[in-house]
């Protein structure tokens, strides 16, 4: 399959009074057309800089420091600052998290979605209105033709969400970025929005990388799945093969951390099942530990992992990779 | 422990309501009134769990916070263990706060900034005198720490000086500090990372094992409810809809609301997919709620009398309460 996007060994630092954080170290990993990459990780991991550092956008005192972002066969990170502006919104696009704040509260909805054919597209506004109603029509919001002329407030965390997507779409991106689409929402209309990406996936032939901390969300939606930690990926692989067979010590916390349903145990006079939590806290990225970010709470610990930091590092001849000395030794070899 | 909520219960709440005026203009004229609770009934049984879910604007924060007094109820009866606390002067009402506690949601907003921790888990000690001397207190309060999982020396620290997971544990040790009879924790894992949320869901499991206090545990996760609760209340603008024990209510959901709220949860795991009912739209306002069955707006098996008629909370099977018209009555044989 045709790969839309492959990043190598981007690094995004900040530059902090008490030091520099690495909020994304060394990050490489691909998405192949049509394909969703979901992104998780834990709060601070860095995947939404990540996110950012994909289009450019990381805001003073960070600053990409290395790496290549390789997107339809071009180096993004070659662009000049005209070029990157063009590929923004038109070949990929960014949904946030938080609908309430991504909108401007002055201008009707239907105009923010406008907005970008009539910058880009050098539509007409007339033209572009119409379209945004359409758009919104795509992204099921009820009675379109009057909604248009809606400011945010008057809309619910949903439906603002909905604008978002539309505008996002307004360009005919070729790859959508969203980190956390669903978090800010009720559980009812989180289902209703990942049902709608889905969708709309298939329908405008997007590639799609969704970022979040719900591993159900990132189950229910990605073809791949990337696992982060303190600004590391630490785990690539098919998303079936990951949830199966977890190669990381934190894919494996993780996933068993996670309540389920239909999994509580027995009622009645018996002792309620505990969870199987992975113990201590996430890092503060000023003050990792030595070796291996993770080895302060794995299980598996190995001297070698308080000693060396564990590359990631392709498994077997598959495209899957992990970082972890209980796969591959100090100098890269598998064992 | 009860699973059915039978025997004398701990916490009687019986039809409480809580009106906020909506007022407009210059004058302020109450226009309107958002009926954030409006006739909430449950009981909670000694050391037993009751989940009271629900998503945005159902009320349930809302319910807690009138159990706790924190807000003035409209109308409606609070009992626990024999006493009515909504007539309770101050006074009572303070003594009677050292056998109801609260754990907030949010842990960095609901520790004081400028206390040292080993305060924060003392004051309760100070202000009810319990505890010969300080020396004998600050033990206590070592203890206490001990049992969330914390280290006693960090106790001259300050709460910007822990992780989320370490400050709803300290959260955790204020609230036991007393040895309450009741914990009404209101959202207590929802800001916390995925793996710390587990450490401190263990916690309360532990702790109600050992010291057998009771939980009202208000929450959105139903993955998480069902872990904890032995009874399961569900919300919707305002009201009960469906009561059932833990296993009941996830095997046997019966409000269509209810189902949906299941089938909303995404699993993680991707070789189980699955069909999912999605809901269409948006609840509705709690200032204008729909008449007859507030559901009836999103509800995928509404009938004729949904729109008209509001369907009273009914118990169906024994322990298993629903208010839809789907199920008007004691059901034989199913």
């Amino acid at each position: 399959m045709p790969r839309i996007l492959e990043v190598t060994d981007l690094s995004t630092h900040f530059t902090t009074p008490e030091g520099e954080v690495r909020a994304v170290d060394r990050v490489s990993f691909h998405v192949d057309e049509g394909q969703t990459l979901g992104l998780v990780g834990e709060s601070g991991c860095g995947k939404s800089v990540l996110a950012l550092s994909l289009l450019r956008l990381v805001p003073p005192p960070g600053r990409i420091v290395s790496g290549r972002i390789v997107y339809k066969g071009g180096d993004l990170m070659a662009l000049p600052e005209r070029g990157i502006r063009r590929v923004r919104g038109r070949e990929i696009a960014l949904i946030f998290q938080e609908p309430s704040t991504a909108l401007n509260p002055v201008f009707t909805v239907g105009y923010q979605i406008a907005e970008g054919l009539i910058v880009h597209k050098m539509m007409k506004k007339k033209e572009a209105l119409r379209e945004a109603a359409r758009l919104m029509e795509v992204v099921r919001i009820p009675d379109p033709g009057r909604r248009v002329r809606d400011y945010p407030h008057q809309m619910s965390g949903g439906m603002r969400q909905r604008v978002m997507i539309a505008m996002a779409l307004a360009c005919r991106p070729s790859l959508l970025v969203a980190d956390e689409p669903t978090t800010a929402l009720d559980v009812t209309i989180q289902a209703e929005i990942l049902d709608l990406l889905r969708n709309l996936k298939r329908d405008f032939r997007l590639s799609l990388i969704l970022i979040s901390h719900n591993l159900g969300v990132i189950a229910e939606t990605a073809d791949r799945i990337a696992v982060m930690y303190a600004g590391r990926i630490v785990e690539e692989a098919g998303a079936n093969d990951l949830f199966a067979r977890p190669k990381h010590p934190y894919t494996a916390g993780l996933i068993r951390s996670i309540p389920r349903l239909g999994d509580a145990g027995p009622e009645g006079g018996d002792r309620k099942k505990r969870l199987a939590a992975i113990e201590g806290t996430v890092p503060d990225l000023l003050r990792l530990p030595p070796g291996c970010a993770f080895q302060p709470r794995c299980p598996d610990v190995m001297r070698e992992c308080r000693e060396h930091v564990p590359g990631l590092r392709p498994l077997g001849d598959s495209s899957d990779t992990v970082a972890c000395f209980k796969h591959h030794d100090p100098e890269g070899r598998p064992r | 422990m009860s699973a059915t909520g039978a025997g004398r219960p701990l916490l009687e709440v019986t039809d409480l309501k809580k009106y906020f005026p909506i007022r407009r203009g210059v004058f302020s004229r109450i226009s309107g009134w958002v009926r954030a609770v409006d006739g909430v009934s449950l009981r909670i049984a000694p050391g037993e769990t009751l989940a009271l879910v629900g998503e945005s604007g159902s009320g349930k924060t809302t319910t807690g916070r009138c159990i706790l007094r924190l807000l003035e109820p409209t109308s409606g009866r609070v009992v626990f263990d024999g006493t009515d606390l909504l007539s309770l002067p101050a006074r009572a009402m303070r003594r009677m706060r050292r056998q109801i506690q609260v754990v907030f949601q949010d842990p960095y907003g609901s520790l004081n900034p400028r206390m040292r921790v080993g305060t924060i888990v003392r004051e309760p000690f100070d202000i009810h005198r319990i505890g010969a001397n300080r020396r004998e207190r600050d033990e206590m309060v070592a203890a206490l720490l001990r049992r969330v999982g914390l280290d006693p020396g960090m106790r001259d620290r300050y709460p910007h000086e822990f992780s989320g997971g370490q400050r709803q544990r300290i959260g955790v040790a204020r609230a036991l500090a007393l040895r309450p009879r009741l914990i009404v924790a209101d959202e207590p894992v929802s800001s916390l990372d995925v793996s710390v949320q587990a450490q401190v869901i263990n916690l309360f499991i532990d702790l109600q094992e050992e010291f057998g206090i009771a939980y009202l545990f208000i929450a959105h996760d139903l993955a998480v409810v069902e872990r904890i609760a032995d009874r399961v209340a569900v919300m919707y603008l305002g009201q009960i809809v469906e009561v059932a024990a833990r296993g009941e209510i996830f095997r046997n959901p019966l409000h269509p609301y209810t189902r949906a709220l299941l089938q909303a949860i995404p699993i993680p795991d991707p070789a189980r997919a699955r069909e999912r009912q999605v809901l269409r739209g948006d609840p509705p306002s709690p200032a204008q709620p729909p008449p007859g069955c507030r559901f009836h707006t999103r509800c995928p098996s509404a009938v004729e009398a949904c729109p008209r008629i509001e369907p009273p909370l009914l118990e169906v099977t024994p322990g298993h309460w629903v208010a839809c018209h789907l199920h008007p009555g004691p059901e034989v044989g199913r």
